[in-house]
């Protein structure tokens, strides 16, 4: 069924929502700076970012996620589980690449091993609003990895801004619930025609192609490569990289709190601290960039394939838009290519 | 030109092996930046350049190179750093050698990005203007409207203790009243303080660039990692993130240059330096000294006097 949603409604059919459904979308916290959040009311919502700072992730996967408390009665310590909030959710306004990565992220929260009941609860809650890409930044290379900017996949509606309107796609069954939402009209045949026309012109965007496939085979070749040596020489060693990262997923588990009363907690992660990989002894296996960027390349390329089948990126640009001191990964992708093309340089760092 | 003076210089210093390597800045893949540059060869030199993109501190290099002779390409605050770190004994002095570069003042990025609609695929820069390019337009701006406000501020654009300086020194005066974002913060009551302070950290994710970037944070283990004692928590409790921020603020007392390169490197544009700032005006008013302009003279919290006035103490 092809719908439409006025601008005008918007603020309307936000309030609906939320009279319903805890909704988590997109707020501007400062100038161009916006992460997803609960959303307190309707007029916070902004989708006119391309990428919010902090990734959707957050939605299911929250930097810091209180797993339970305790407490000690008498001699006795108790611990109390953490009551997941009864409501449904709604994540409004997520780009594709992010979506795709929840996915990502799902693989392994979701396992056939085991489960996360943190992250499922969240998920199996969770209603999407995807929303199209009609202007991808020359940072994005989604289509490289195995995404585009109007990937379905993984929403359940799926929103298309026309500017004066929002074209809308009831994907799943969890989409076609809101068939008869009252802020929904049935959109016009020439909607459609420009939904086409924006789809195209966004494809020719990211119609470049950054060697992606196939990297798993190269970096099984280059696990000491002097490569290594080289591509992680400017990296001062921060975490925007892998906090931004919409399918960074290491989260570490600390106890806070008093022999009385406390809560353990689980807070995000990153490689490439040097804390991450130190070991209670003091050594440190990996001990330099060197390898804290090694590690990250290779799960995402290398790692996370074997396990997944999917390389563990989805071409989003955050960690080059937000490298203080202008890493690229497109580059070192390009770098373990034998086809490297001319357009970065032909120099490494 | 400045750029050519400084390849002539880095080739001179690789082929006589003075150095091991020398650190500047070149050009990557986006516009309105530069990367830093790790060059080893005399042919590799050719990619050093040098233009209001060059934001970085690369002083803080001084500590993951620490093992080699480095030729370092500097700006006046950057210099400034280097001096701060030579005093704290950070490296022996023939272990670096400074490629001075009188600063034209860097380009504030974000605010440029800011001014136009549109992605800006290119930039251009020529004279006093910086020509940016995207779909479908090109607009020339004008380059000093655009300047860091660290930059804007700067009095020290020629660097000191240069081995050798690529340049005439510049003329030392700020474009601003000097310490704008400090002064603006001391007027506030402290209730306002506060919640400028309050707001601003509420943003903090945690990622610690502007304490990976800094040249002056480099502890081994810094007070928020430190599991024994454990002095903070690491979620985002508000007083979690006011704790980090103003226990790193103070301890660049009498240490920071005022390069801003923490606020530069903040993802979630944290205001940063108004602290800093704060912290170096009192310092000066307070011991009349500035942070890396005197290789001979201490920072005052890392010296005393048997007749220090101690007026502090009431």
């Amino acid at each position: 069924m092809k719908l439409k949603l006025e601008k005008k409604d918007l603020e309307n059919f936000l309030q609906s929502l939320m009279d319903e459904y805890d909704l988590y979308a997109p707020v501007q916290l400062a100038e161009g700076v916006s992460v997803f959040k609960k959303i307190d009311r309707p007029g916070e919502v902004n989708l006119t970012q391309l990428h919010t700072q902090k990734p959707a992730k957050e939605v299911f996967f929250p930097q810091s996620e209180r797993m339970f408390r305790y407490e000690k009665v008498g001699t006795q310590n108790q611990m109390v589980s953490v009551e997941e909030g009864k409501r449904e959710r709604i994540l409004l306004g997520a780009r594709p690449c992010d979506i795709e990565a929840i996915s990502i992220i799902e693989k392994v929260f979701v396992g056939k091993e085991y489960t996360d009941v943190y992250f499922l609860e969240k998920r199996k809650k969770t209603t999407i609003i995807g929303l199209g890409c009609n202007s991808p930044l020359s940072t994005c290379f989604c289509s490289s990895a195995g995404g585009d900017p109007f990937l379905r996949a993984g929403s359940d509606l799926f929103f298309v801004d026309l500017g004066e309107a929002y074209f809308v796609e009831l994907l799943t069954e969890k989409g076609m619930a809101f068939h008869k939402n009252q802020f929904f009209k049935e959109a016009d045949p020439k909607d459609l025609v420009l939904v086409k026309e924006l789809e195209d012109r966004a494809f020719e965007k990211v119609g470049f192609s950054i060697p992606v496939d196939g990297i798993e085979k190269r970096l099984d070749l280059m696990g000491e490569s002097s490569f290594w040596d080289r591509i992680h020489e400017k990296c001062m060693g921060c975490r925007i990289c892998t906090y931004l990262c919409p399918t960074c997923h290491c989260f570490d588990i600390m106890d806070e709190g008093d022999p009385q009363r406390g809560q353990r907690v689980r807070h995000w992660d990153s490689c490439l601290s040097s804390l991450y990989s130190l070991e209670t002894s003091g050594h440190n296996p990996r001990s330099t960039c060197r390898e804290r960027t090694r590690q990250r390349l290779m799960h995402k390329f290398n790692y996370f394939p074997k396990n997944f089948h999917r390389v563990a990126c989805v071409g989003c640009g955050r960690c080059i838009l937000y490298c203080p001191v202008h890493f690229d990964i497109r580059q070192a992708i390009i770098w373990t290519s034998p086809k490297r093309p001319k357009t970065f340089g032909e120099r490494m760092t | 030109m400045i750029e050519q003076k400084i390849r002539e210089i880095a080739k001179e210093l690789l082929s006589k092996k003075a150095v091991d390597l020398i650190i500047g800045f070149g050009e990557w893949t986006l516009p309105l930046r530069t990367t830093p540059l790790f060059i080893r060869t005399p042919e590799g030199v050719d990619r050093l350049i040098w233009n209001s993109f060059c934001e970085n501190n690369l002083a803080t290099y001084i500590h993951k190179f620490n093992r080699f002779k480095v030729g370092l390409v500097v700006k006046g605050c950057d210099a400034r750093s280097v001096t701060a770190l030579f005093l704290e004994k950070r490296f022996k002095p023939d272990q670096l050698f400074l490629i001075g570069v009188p600063c034209q003042r860097m380009v504030d990025r974000r605010k440029v990005k800011r001014a136009v609609k549109g992605e800006i695929l290119q930039a251009r820069e020529e004279a006093n203007l910086i020509h940016v390019k995207g779909d479908g337009f090109e607009v020339p701006l004008k380059r000093d409207d655009f300047l860091y406000p660290s930059c804007q501020v700067c009095v020290h654009r020629t660097p000191t203790q240069a081995n050798v300086l690529v340049g005439d020194p510049v003329e030392e005066l700020s474009l601003v009243e000097t310490h704008p974002d400090a002064r603006e913060f001391e007027k506030k009551s402290p209730e306002e303080r506060w919640r400028f302070f309050e707001k601003e950290s509420s943003r903090c994710i945690r990622c610690y660039a502007c304490r990976e970037v800094c040249p002056m944070c480099y502890c081994t283990e810094c007070f928020v990692e430190s599991s024994n004692p454990r002095w903070i928590d690491h979620g985002p409790s508000p007083s979690d993130l006011e704790f980090y921020h103003m226990v790193r603020a103070y301890h660049q007392t009498g240490r920071c240059s005022g390069c801003g390169a923490c606020e530069r490197a903040c993802p979630m544009e944290i205001r940063l330096t108004y602290l800093t700032q704060k912290l170096n005006l009192d310092v000066k008013e307070l011991f009349n000294f500035e942070t890396g302009i005197d290789a001979d003279v201490l920072p005052p919290l890392s010296t005393f006097e048997m007749d220090d006035k101690q007026e502090f103490i009431k």
